[in-house]
């Protein structure tokens, strides 16, 4: 790869979009599942968790691809932790500073950024072995992927099982059966295994529209 | 210098905490005063949700200084101590004998609806600490509003405390007796429904038992400790 290579080639393209599609590291690598099932149950928390998640990802393979020819080999996952924990209590220390119910809804859950293996799998994967700049740009990448997954999941989970998006009622109030009409919420999509179904669902329809990533 | 060597590995580990070290001790310094603020604002919202009043966090400040005229921190025996009740910490004071607990009021003047005493309570639920606070009415026993929060009761079942339908029903109930009792407030599973007087129990969140029953036990020790205060103001 040479210097001059512009920072939107081809190459460095697909290192940010291929994450929202064919290798996404929810839906492919089935990575990162755990928060995907927790902070879903509204679309507000499901973005500011993906936002949350693309500043740590990208910064952290962006430090990572620039220190990685000084790391110390045996000690690298411990650098990579320090690096990452470090980004995580930042950006939890500034959720609470600027946007505070918000983070409260996501409480521990910032914390657990930590320990998402989406991360450590991109540093370990990517970041040791790649320049800056498209380590940045992959770390992008797969938090978008991971957070678009998100973003999905919670705008099931909050229309069918709140009658809301992003807080605000989009199921008319008489269709509801307590004013005499028909409908009624389903308190199921509020509960985390509904998530896990729901991505399923998804990862049902990405693999029926694209072939190539049904394994034997 | 060998990179794979004992003193690189030292020194590269060494030079890394201490930076990481500092660039947090930075932030966590800067960032101190804006999360302050918002644990406030937060307290002061809820104070002001124990009236039924719901207010967005930019204009917390401006209503609570309006609606709370009066606030002040009485002792187990019903008499004014010093202190100032908005900074009393209910968890440090737990931990003391009662005789020496500090205990917040708040008084509120709703205009028609009169003065109204606000009373902070916490305990513990199934996975963690809830609080809540309490608006009473002038005759010391009617509850006016409540609000209750929790930091980690489960989605859906312990932290329903949270919603305005449990909440609701603690409007009208009475924690003393027709004869002068203290009596508390009594969290009702459905199959303890016939032995509660509906004067003064609610009922209690099904599958949320333990943090139903985690609330009734808050109420039952906090309050009983404004028992002489209530006493006094009737």
């Amino acid at each position: 790869m040479s210097d001059k290579e512009p920072l939107f080639s081809k190459k460095n393209l697909r290192l940010l979009t291929d994450p929202l599609n064919s290798k996404n590291p929810i839906t492919v690598q089935v990575l990162g599942i755990c928060s995907a099932l927790a902070v879903t149950a509204q679309l507000k928390p499901a973005v500011v968790m993906s936002l949350a998640v693309i500043v740590v990802t990208a910064f952290s393979n962006l430090i990572i691809s620039m220190l990685r020819n000084t790391i110390p080999n045996r000690i690298r996952i411990i650098v990579q932790l320090v690096v990452i924990a470090a980004l995580v209590i930042l950006v939890d220390q500034i959720l609470k500073a600027y946007v505070y119910d918000v983070s409260k809804q996501l409480s521990v859950f910032v914390g657990l950024i930590i320990t998402n293996c989406i991360i450590m799998g991109r540093l370990e994967a990517f970041a040791l072995g790649n320049k800056p700049i498209p380590a940045f740009l992959d770390g992008i990448g797969n938090g978008a992927g991971y957070g678009l997954i998100l973003v999905i999941v919670a705008f099931f989970r909050e229309l069918l099982g709140s009658g809301t998006l992003w807080g605000y009622h989009v199921i008319p109030a008489s269709w509801y059966i307590d004013n005499g009409g028909w409908y009624s919420n389903n308190g199921m999509m509020i509960l985390p295994p509904m998530a896990l179904v729901t991505v399923g669902v998804i990862i049902w329809v990405q693999r029926a529209k694209n072939r190539e990533l049904i394994e034997d | 210098m060998d990179k794979n060597g004992n003193a690189y590995t030292f020194i590269y580990a060494s030079v890394m905490v201490v930076l990481v070290a500092a660039v947090l001790s930075f932030a966590a310094m800067k960032l101190k005063a804006p999360q302050q603020e918002n644990v406030k604002i937060e307290k002061q919202q809820s104070i002001l949700k124990s009236l039924n009043i719901e207010v967005s966090a930019d204009k917390a400040e401006q209503v609570y200084k309006k609606t709370i005229t009066d606030s002040y921190v009485v002792n187990t025996k019903g008499d004014q101590i010093k202190g100032d009740a908005f900074t009393v910490n209910l968890k440090e004071e737990h931990a003391k004998p009662a005789d020496e607990q500090k205990l917040p009021v708040y008084v509120a003047d709703l205009g028609d609806q009169g003065k109204k005493y606000i009373i902070p309570v916490r305990g513990t639920g199934l996975w963690g600490p809830i609080w809540g606070y309490l608006a009473f009415d002038s005759d010391g026993s009617t509850i006016f509003g409540a609000t209750f929060d929790d930091e980690g009761e489960t989605p859906g079942l312990g932290a329903q405390i949270a919603t305005e339908g449990f909440q609701k029903q603690f409007a009208g109930k009475s924690i003393f007796n027709s004869e002068g009792k203290f009596v508390s407030i009594f969290v009702a599973k459905s199959s303890e429904k016939g032995k509660a007087n509906p004067k003064h129990s609610v009922d209690a969140i099904s599958g949320g038992t333990i943090t139903s029953k985690g609330l009734q036990k808050m109420l039952q020790v906090d309050l009983s400790k404004y028992t002489e205060f209530f006493k006094k103001i009737r």
